[in-house]
């Protein structure tokens, strides 16, 4: 194997816990993975443990008195503990579990406008966000400001795929009340300056959300660090399950929203008149969660945690690097976002000129290379750089040079395929 | 597999693609359509122009990738200059064809330079290019005779 420095060492052991990458597809041919910034594959550890979970401890949790209820609660509890660590959570209470990421925003842009205080957003009040979100850091705020009669704002972007931070005295303001943000974009690779915005934010009072679906697969991740006062992220691409997300927030934050959905297990009490509710996390936790979700997740992260988040991201910085020096080889490639490795994460979108980035995939495909293609939730930020579509490669922590050979022929049969000169 | 790719790839596609017929905005015109596909961001806009019963004209401008090209192409070529209610049954043959998992055999009598898309049946997530431009079609044309309350 092609040694890159900075690369996980024993990458081939390391590839043997993901049981996915042994299969052949496409009439026998390896499969080359390069969708992670799309759904991550899953180690044994994860699988094992959700299989461990139905065959041994099934129960539902914080409710059933018995042995099975017992061990499945400790089960649950005990992976909030796991993410709470790994993200660096000061405190337990912090961490919700959530469907996906998509729930936890809407989560929040649903409650600030129920909020009474401080986080209530309404007319007059100002949410930021900026043109590289994902639409689910879009449709929820947008959804959030023509409902209370909010404005909505947001960060531009320059030539090179980075927040344009030029008006961000007149964009951050006194009437400032939410900035949410993406930490790295999922299309454009772009590591955003959290910490600085959220500073900026915190200075005028304004609360910062971050969008960390992206970055807490690739990143060392740190949520008192980052400046974030809320945070979310996807267990799926996490190596983990679908079916399971993260919000993080501040508890004293978290314990000043109103609940989000009303059911069993949020409430202190309930009366036919009224209802009091539970604190964090547990207010945000209506109706019997995913729990088998919720325990792999937890595997997922001590996994990432045992192979270390700095190790991993070396990792992804050498795969990146190596997959733009091979992008830049092929004729007729742009890629969009920043050209340096270092300050972007392991998804690469770019354009092949003269094939479709449908066609590319479909031709890619066909060789058992699995990419994206179309506008990756990010419709704005293609409409940015005049682009409809784009491909889109996305290495992690299992990905050789190798697959990055095997991807970068793979382009340059689609040219001669489509018979490109 | 290279062979399964050019079942999709037929030359007849490739070179409507490279050569789309009957493309751009025209007027006269009775109805405009705007058609996306959602899940990959291709576009059409489209135009029917009916006259005494006939498909008259289909303008279009599209955004996309090989296969929705070819086919608002191929589909222009089947439609212009044939009755409406004629037209409308090719449409439902080629949706037939797209909708049958590569286990329906096209007719060339009908279908023409169609039948080339029997390969894209095979691929699922490729049948929704095929039959955007169709779709948008169908729809301009059912506008159309609804503002001329049928008459055309």
């Amino acid at each position: 194997m092609t040694q890159l420095p900075g690369m996980l060492p024993d990458l081939d052991i390391i590839r043997k816990d993901f049981p996915i990458l042994a299969r052949s597809v496409a009439g026998g041919q390896p499969l080359v993975y390069l969708d992670s910034a799309n759904t991550s594959q899953k180690p044994q550890v994860v699988i094992d443990t959700m299989v461990d979970h139905l065959e041994r401890h099934n129960a539902n949790i914080a409710r059933a008195m018995h042995t099975l209820g017992a061990e499945s609660t400790e089960a649950f509890e005990a992976a909030r503990d796991k993410v709470a660590t790994f993200i660096g959570a000061p405190e337990r209470e912090g961490v919700v579990f959530t469907k996906n990421i998509t729930e936890a925003l809407n989560l929040l842009s649903n409650t600030f406008a129920w909020a009474e205080g401080d986080l209530r957003v309404g007319p007059g009040d100002e949410v930021l966000i900026t043109e590289m979100e994902h639409h689910s850091n879009i449709v929820p705020w947008q959804l959030l400001t023509e409902r209370t009669g909010a404005t909505l704002r947001w960060f531009g972007l320059t030539d090179d795929g980075r927040l344009d931070l030029s008006n961000i005295d007149d964009l951050i303001n006194e009437r400032t009340k939410v900035v949410s943000l993406t930490w790295v974009s999922n299309m454009l690779g772009t590591v955003n300056p959290v910490r600085e915005i959220a500073d900026k934010a915190h200075a005028v009072g304004a609360v910062v959300v971050v969008d960390a679906a992206q970055a807490v697969p690739q990143l060392p991740v740190d949520v008192i660090a980052s400046g974030a006062d809320f945070l979310g992220f996807t267990g799926h691409k996490t190596v983990g399950p679908t079916g399971i997300g993260v919000l993080w927030g501040r508890p004293e934050l978290l314990n000043a929203l109103p609940p989000f959905h009303g059911g069993g297990e949020m409430i202190e009490t309930v009366t036919m008149e009224r209802s009091t509710y539970a604190k964090a996390p547990h207010r945000f936790e209506a109706g019997t969660p995913p729990i088998v979700e919720a325990v792999g997740l937890g595997a997922a992260v001590e996994y990432l945690g045992h192979l270390g988040m700095d190790a991993v991201h070396a990792h992804e910085q050498a795969v990146t690097a190596y997959a733009l020096e091979g992008l830049a080889s092929v004729k007729g490639v742009t890629v969009l976002g920043p050209l340096d490795a270092a300050s972007r994460g392991g998804a690469i979108s770019f354009e092949l000129d003269g094939v479709h980035p449908h066609d590319v995939a479909q031709v890619l495909d066909s060789r058992g290379i699995a990419i994206r293609a179309g506008h990756h939730c990010a419709k704005p930020a293609h409409a940015r750089f005049g682009v409809q579509a784009s491909s889109r490669m996305s290495s992690y922590l299992y990905t050789t040079p190798s697959e990055i050979d095997a991807f970068v022929e793979g382009l340059e049969y689609t040219r001669s395929y489509f018979k490109l000169s | 597999m290279a062979t399964e790719l050019d079942a999709l790839y037929q030359e007849i596609i490739l070179d409507h693609y490279k050569n789309p017929h009957h493309k751009g905005l025209r007027a006269p015109f009775e109805a405009e359509v705007h058609h996306v596909n959602p899940t990959c961001g291709d576009e059409v806009t489209l135009r029917v122009h009916l006259s005494d019963g006939v498909v008259e004209d289909v303008s279009y401008d599209a955004l996309g990738c090989s296969i929705s090209q070819a086919s608002a192409s191929v589909m222009t070529d089947l439609v212009i200059g044939k009755p409406v209610g004629q037209a409308m049954d090719i449409h439902e043959e080629f949706l037939t064809l797209m909708q049958g998992k590569g286990a329906v055999e096209p007719d060339e009598e009908t279908l023409e330079d169609g039948i080339a898309f029997a390969g894209v049946a095979k691929f699922p997530a490729r049948v929704k290019c095929a039959l955007l431009s169709w779709m948008a079609w169908k729809d301009a044309t059912a506008q159309a005779l609804e503002t001329t309350g049928g008459k055309v």
